[in-house]
């Protein structure tokens, strides 16, 4: 049997077998964050929020999911067929691929890859096709006015979080997401991990994060008050479930993301506990919580306000940290230079 | 094995959306043809195991670069009628320069010798233990550092050129003052007025 195993078709089934699971992972936490952003965002705003689907609600995100799928699949007249199918299944396939370098514990890797992290940042640019595809694709001009924005607005706090992720890197000495959990390894627990030394960082990476992924109050591609929905306006059934699908993937990659590089991944943040996924897990959903809070609680930006902030106050001051942090590395303090445990 | 059939794979799929580049009718969808032909040179390099050029190329060409030009194609109305009619008259110079690429390939591919170890070359070269990343960095950052400093400088000159040529200042354009929309409270863009029956406010 272990033959079997170590043959190219067992390995192929292992690794189809973990892809399977890591995907299952991310749905069913979909489909209870989708639940949980409603269910809080209804709290701040003294509602319910969904309650009648199961107990508390809980189904309720089932419940959308059948009367979303069983929907009619309505193409615009002089929308571009091809593209217009295209564009939502982009969206929601990128979004699940990124996860593949996600690690949840140690060796609970699909694959520890070396470039790990440069992998997940070229995910996430691809991810801007989606949008100005489907806005382009669906022959209206409100989608096409919210694909524009959302492509000005993404490539511009993709080049902020990049320098952000620089500092970490710097001080880690990898790419490989993996390491950079290792490095943050202390005898302190939760002081040693970087969002103290990197704190200004780890803000800055929280905004342009709600930025990158058009959530409130940046989500000026949607402006459902402007622009009725922006990009996602003419898209109705499975295809606006793939769109919506695929936002929530990568709301929660960055909760991932932000938990991994700044917050010590699956470390226990109390030295002595045992470390594990389930502080991976924790770290996530407490993340997604902060999200849940911003959009219930913070009002819209303007467009001009929102490029402003992205490239006269969030580019300069992660740039400025890039430099920063590096000469701290170059002095050699514990803090900011950790290659011997990590890379 | 395994690597000869992806390696065909993603080789197949460059040339084919490359072919497709030239040939759709629509503007759009030969960027996106061309977005495709980018992704699968990036698989080309993962399988020669430079994956962090494979990763750069998406991040700078299909991430940035291209999402330029497709803004770009669908913002412009370009009329195809007159680029067409235009292509009569470069067509001998471009297949001019077609024959040359093809008489070089031909020589390549008939009368080329090249050495035993060429295919070994191949690979990406790597010393023990050091990853990619790292020993691309030694050499950009450590032995050649200056090289690539200037590079940076002429880049940057070229930017800045390019800013100075096309900016031009215009009048009566409205812009917003940030300063003063931050300093702005409710004691001085708001007043209680008490408003006399029949009058109004003047």
């Amino acid at each position: 049997m272990l033959e079997f195993w170590d043959s190219y078709l067992g390995t192929f089934i292992i690794i189809i077998a973990q892809c399977i699971a890591v995907t299952a992972f991310v749905m069913i936490s979909l489909i209870f964050l989708v639940y949980a952003d409603r269910k809080i965002w209804a709290a701040v705003q003294l509602r319910r929020g969904p309650n009648v689907v199961g107990p508390f609600g809980l189904l309720q995100s089932f419940a959308d999911f059948l009367k979303y799928v069983f929907k009619e699949v309505v193409i615009p007249a002089g929308a571009d067929r091809s593209v217009f199918i295209i564009a939502p299944l982009i969206s929601f396939v990128l979004a699940i691929m990124a996860w593949a370098v996600i690690p949840f514990s140690e060796n609970w890797v699909l694959a520890n890859i070396n470039v790990g992290i440069l992998y997940v940042f070229a995910i996430s640019s691809l991810e801007v096709y989606g949008v100005i595809m489907g806005g382009w694709a669906s022959n209206s001009k409100y989608a096409f006015l919210g694909s524009l924005r959302s492509a000005a607005q993404m490539i511009s706090y993709e080049v902020s979080i990049g320098f952000i992720i620089i500092g970490i890197l710097v001080s880690t000495g990898s790419l490989n997401l993996t390491a950079i959990v290792m490095a943050q390894d202390g005898n302190y627990g939760f002081f040693s991990w970087y969002w103290l030394p990197h704190l200004p960082m780890a803000l800055l990476f929280f905004v342009s994060a709600l930025a990158e992924t058009n959530r409130p109050p940046f989500d000026l591609p949607e402006a459902e008050s402007e622009l009725v929905a922006g990009y996602q306006v003419e898209y109705s059934s499975t295809l606006f479930l793939l769109f919506m699908v695929g936002e929530y993937a990568t709301i929660f990659l960055m909760c991932a993301l932000m938990s991994i590089l700044f917050f010590g991944g699956w470390l226990s943040p109390i030295p002595g506990l045992p470390d594990g996924a389930l502080w991976m897990v924790g770290k996530m959903a407490f993340f997604f919580f902060l999200f849940a809070m911003v959009k219930a609680i913070v009002p819209r930006y303007r467009y001009d306000q929102l490029m402003r902030l992205g490239w006269k106050v969030i580019l300069p001051v992660s740039l400025g940290w890039v430099a920063v942090s590096g000469f701290f590395a170059h002095l050699g303090w514990d803090a900011y230079a950790r290659f011997a445990i990590g890379g | 094995m395994l690597f000869t059939l992806i390696f065909y794979f993603f080789s197949l799929l460059a040339i084919g959306s490359g072919l497709m580049v030239v040939f759709s009718r629509n503007p759009v969808h030969a960027v996106l043809w061309l977005i495709l032909a980018f992704l699968s040179a990036a698989g080309l390099f993962v399988i020669q195991g430079a994956e962090f050029i494979a990763m750069l190329l998406i991040i700078v060409y299909v991430g940035a670069v291209a999402v330029l030009f497709l803004f770009v194609v669908m913002m412009l109305d370009v009329d195809f009628a007159t680029l067409k009619a235009g292509m009569a008259r470069y067509i001998p110079l471009g297949l001019l320069i077609g024959v040359v690429f093809l008489l070089i390939l031909g020589i390549e591919l008939s009368d080329w010798n090249s050495s035993e170890i060429a295919p070994d070359l191949r690979q990406v070269i790597q010393p023990a233990d050091i990853q990619n990343t790292e020993a691309l960095g030694n050499v950009i950052y450590t032995e050649y550092v200056f090289l690539f400093q200037i590079a940076g400088l002429i880049l940057l000159v070229a930017m800045i050129g390019a800013i100075v040529l096309t900016h031009r200042k215009r009048e009566g354009v409205k812009k917003q003052d940030v300063v003063s929309q931050m300093y702005r409270d409710s004691a001085k863009s708001v007043s209680l007025e008490d408003v006399p029956s029949g009058k109004g406010l003047s």
